[in-house]
């Protein structure tokens, strides 16, 4: 509580550091085999250092595929995307990118050897045994020591994504993409994952970027939250959630910013409405 | 990891800055928020299309490969001679009455070895000698090509029709059986509890719940029976059509080969594909699109 | 029933006590001997495996069948003995597979360029769908004769039928093995920089290795089956040019069954179906076990 007010009462506590991502006016398009379809029509943020930044929305709001485009997997029609100054043209270790999807995962790869290609691959280990040390290490992070020569089909969902998350965080990237990470886990699992990526965040400060549909989820794991307009996505707000954390769930400015962000999305709702007879 | 916290000692450790709210734009100022392509780039988006065009590329070019270079038609002739050679041999009904001969004798092996492998897989299903018996007689049977049987066939049946259905029985009866039994075998637990709590005995259970739930096996164990019978049997009309005389396409393809009608080989080997791809193409396919992709058991 | 009863038949609650080990009998009994060794998979089919052997000699020794349609199988087997050590079945069994190894493994390789080209654009994908399309349900037995006149009397034009053979399932496995790797999967190996070649050889093949395993599974029975057939059909005009007896096993079967050697038609095909067996169920089977099976990708 005295966090949070605090939090609300200060400024800025340094003069602005550089962003370490800045997303400007993006415009992403994609087709399916009928139609050309805008996920996000001219969106803008800045990720600073050690962010856990939340992109929010409801579904089909293109977050996902903005996420997409920060990864490198889809270019924009409009606008620019900028890590530490260049220009994203390309998918690329520098930023690695959580799936919600279990089977991320190389089935052919034991827990150790998934992590051991990327940081190979990804050309951050020279050698075998220095990827395999940090392999180890990130392994002990997520606490699966006991898995790490067991192939991914033997493993629980939540287990599959803690190796997902230890792979990304192993890579050092300058930003960790996480796409609804934990959105095909049961909610206990979920929540548990959730404590646990705040554990591994108060280690390190990576910086984060997650995308999610609940806005519990966005109150508890993000700093900062982007809220997301549906068909086609279009930045509504960007609030503050860096003073609010698993303690604080129902509590007085929990439930505040909860309900702020689902009237906004709720306000939208009901002008969609109004609009569709008439679209 | 990248950048260090923006404040040192008890502060947030992430950068702290105002929050904001904005208005977002109605669709109309947007543009296009869903588009539908244009007509061109969907019809370059229809597979058919793009294949169609493939194919008659294909065929300009061996047209034109065979006239430019005047290459020699004994060796390869050309597109328009071997389509001539297809339109002449088909209303001179020479081919039509081969081609009927081949289907005629493939169709009686293969429904006869359909039937039999059934039989085989309902003894196995229902008793655990037959299921040995099963998978004894399959582990050594399937790895042997049929078409080595011929010569026993034809010292046991004569050399006749009888001995070619004799080896497209063989040919089909094993994979058809191996892939229906594991079909069965590896129906769900849960399913076959489903049947039994609904009453379902016997041969009732076998057609309501277990084909419809191994039917992904015994489709594609039909299809390998299929590609196996087919090869085996233009393999015997080749072997055979010199012994007996009246043979079916394969005998087509090695008379016309034997004295140098090359573009009635190429004329035979067309009608074969033709064969192959309605078979294949339309008879199986609209069988899995109406039932085991529709039910989603197959992508 | 009394007013203001409740609904349900109200009964005394009551605890157990005291649970001890059951005297019911056997909780848990070992099963006797008998009943476990008849559990045992190879025991019950080499059982049936024996009792075809005793009826088939039984039947042919007492039954009256003229040996040149149905040998005993000792008659049988004392031919596959003689033929192995006395006459050159070895050799013509290597003939036969040095012939098909070629085939097979040039095959797969040139079905792994086919691919390789295919992924990387739609048009290569659509060239190489409508190929295997067309080829695949073409027997290459009825090439054969085309071959022969292409390549002449030889191992060439087997080889040739071979590949042909062996290209097209290979590449329409291994094509739709590779349209089937998960989006996230290729996200995953992009996002880690593999590009090109790499791409294609860390990720998509193994990703896409139950395909293409099914792939080399059917490619090998085509091919077997192939050859086979050139041999015995052509076998004469194609190996044995020299009449040095330089055939191959489809060729040991048809010679033999040319001459009324029944039991040695026989002993052929025992060894034919003996490649088979290793074949399929040692190579194939030991890869499986290796790779999809260790993996999860495919239950076996």
């Amino acid at each position: 509580m005295a966090e949070a007010t605090r939090a609300a009462a200060g400024p800025a506590p340094a003069a602005a550091p550089t962003p370490i991502l800045d997303v400007d006016g993006v415009t992403l398009q994609y087709k399916t085999k009928e139609h050309l379809i805008t996920a996000t029509y001219r969106v803008g943020f800045q990720v600073y250092p050690s962010d856990r930044f939340v992109l929010l929305g409801p579904s089909g709001c293109g977050k996902s595929t903005l996420l997409k485009g920060v990864a490198g997997y889809m270019k924009p029609v409009e606008g620019e995307m900028r890590l530490k100054g260049r220009g994203i043209s390309e998918p690329g270790p520098d930023r690695v990118m959580v799936f919600q999807e279990f089977d991320q995962l190389l089935p052919w790869k034991t827990v150790r050897q998934n992590i051991t290609f990327a940081l190979i691959n990804g050309g951050r280990c020279a050698t075998g045994a220095e990827a395999d040390d940090i392999a180890r290490q990130y392994i002990r992070k997520v606490k699966l020591d006991r898995f790490e020569d067991t192939y991914p089909h033997m493993l629980s969902g939540g287990m599959k994504q803690r190796v997902a998350i230890a792979r990304g965080m192993a890579m050092e990237p300058d930003v960790l993409l996480m796409d609804e990470p934990f959105a095909a886990l049961d909610a206990l699992t979920r929540r548990q994952m959730q404590e646990e990526l705040l554990q591994l965040w108060e280690d390190t400060h990576f910086t984060v970027l997650f995308v999610t549909h609940s806005i519990e989820e966005a109150c508890i794991v993000g700093s900062r939250i982007l809220v997301l307009s549906p068909h086609p996505g279009q930045v509504k707000a960007e609030l503050n959630a860096h003073h609010l954390g698993h303690e604080d769930v129902g509590g007085e400015p929990f439930s505040a910013l909860q309900k702020r962000i689902h009237d906004m999305l709720f306000a939208d709702r009901i002008l969609e409405e109004e609009a569709a007879p008439h679209a | 990891m990248s950048g260090a916290a923006a404040s040192g000692g008890k502060g947030p450790d992430v950068y702290v800055r105002p929050e904001f709210v904005v208005e977002t734009l109605g669709e109309a100022e947007i543009g296009d928020v869903e588009r539908k392509l244009s007509g061109l780039e969907r019809a370059w988006n229809v597979n058919g299309v793009r294949k169609a065009t493939i194919l008659i590329g294909l065929v300009v070019a061996w047209q034109v490969y065979t006239v430019a270079l005047d290459v020699e038609p004994l060796m390869f002739p050309r597109f328009s001679t071997s389509a001539e050679a297809l339109w002449l041999s088909l209303i001179d009904s020479d081919l039509l009455r081969k081609i009927w001969f081949s289907v005629s004798t493939l169709l009686i092996g293969y429904t006869t070895g359909l039937a039999l492998s059934a039989a085989l897989v309902l003894w196995a299903s229902a008793q655990r000698i037959g299921a040995d018996f099963l998978s004894t007689c399959t582990a050594m049977f399937n790895p042997l090509p049929a078409i080595a049987l011929l010569p026993l066939a034809m010292l046991w049946f004569g050399l006749g029709t009888a001995s070619i259905v004799f080896v497209t029985i063989h040919s089909v009866l094993w994979a058809v059986a191996l892939s229906t039994h594991t079909g069965f075998q590896s129906v769900s637990e849960t399913l076959r509890m489903i049947g039994q709590n609904y009453g379902l005995r016997n041969i009732r259970y076998v057609m309501k719940i277990l084909i419809p739930a191994a039917l992904p096996s015994i489709l594609s164990g039909m299809k390998i029976g299929w590609a196996f019978s087919w090869r085996t049997l233009i393999g015997a009309e080749l072997v055979f059509g010199a012994s007996s005389g009246s043979g079916g396409l394969g005998w087509f393809i090695y008379e016309n080969s034997q004295n140098l009608e090359t573009a009635h080989v190429f004329a035979g080997l067309f009608t074969v594909i033709l064969i192959g791809i309605t078979v294949e193409n339309v008879i199986f396919r609209n069988v899995e699109l109406r039932t085991v992709y529709r039910w989603g058991m197959q992508r | 029933m009394p007013e203001h009863a409740p609904a349900v038949h109200l009964r005394d609650e009551y605890e157990t006590t005291g649970l001890g080990d059951a005297d019911t009998g056997d909780v848990a009994r070992r099963l006797s001997p008998w009943e476990r060794f008849s559990n045992l998979n190879s025991v019950r089919k080499l059982t049936i495996l024996v009792s075809l052997v005793v009826v088939w000699e039984l039947y042919t020794r007492f039954g009256g069948i003229s040996e040149y349609l149905l040998p005993t199988f000792s008659d049988t087997g004392a031919a596959l003995f003689t033929a192995l050590w006395g006459e050159h079945l070895l050799y013509m069994i290597w003939n036969s597979v040095k012939i098909l190894l070629a085939g097979y493994v040039i095959g797969i390789g040139i079905a792994t360029v086919l691919t390789t080209l295919a992924v990387a654009t739609r048009f290569g994908s659509d060239l190489l769908s409508t190929l295997t399309a067309m080829l695949n349900p073409l027997p290459a037995i009825a090439l054969l004769p085309m071959a022969m006149l292409w390549f002449g009397l030889g191992a060439d034009a087997i080889v040739f039928t071979l590949l042909h053979s062996v290209v097209w399932p290979v590449a329409l496995n291994m094509h739709t093995g590779f349209m089937g790797v998960s989006e996230t999967q290729r996200m995953v190996g992009r996002n880690y920089g593999l590009r090109g070649i790499r791409y294609v050889v860390k990720l998509l093949i193994p990703a896409a290795f139950p395909s293409i395993l099914t792939g080399m599974k059917i490619g090998w029975a085509y091919a077997w089956r192939t050859l086979i057939a050139a041999e015995l059909v052509f076998g004469g005009a194609v190996v044995d040019t020299e009449g040095t007896g330089e055939g191959g096993l489809g060729w040991f079967i048809f010679a033999n069954q040319m001459d009324l050697q029944i039991p040695f038609v026989f002993a052929g095909l025992f060894t034919v179906i003996l490649v088979g067996i290793t074949v399929e169920n040692v190579v194939f089977r030991n890869l499986e076990l290796r790779t999809v099976g260790r993996w999860g990708m495919q239950t076996i």
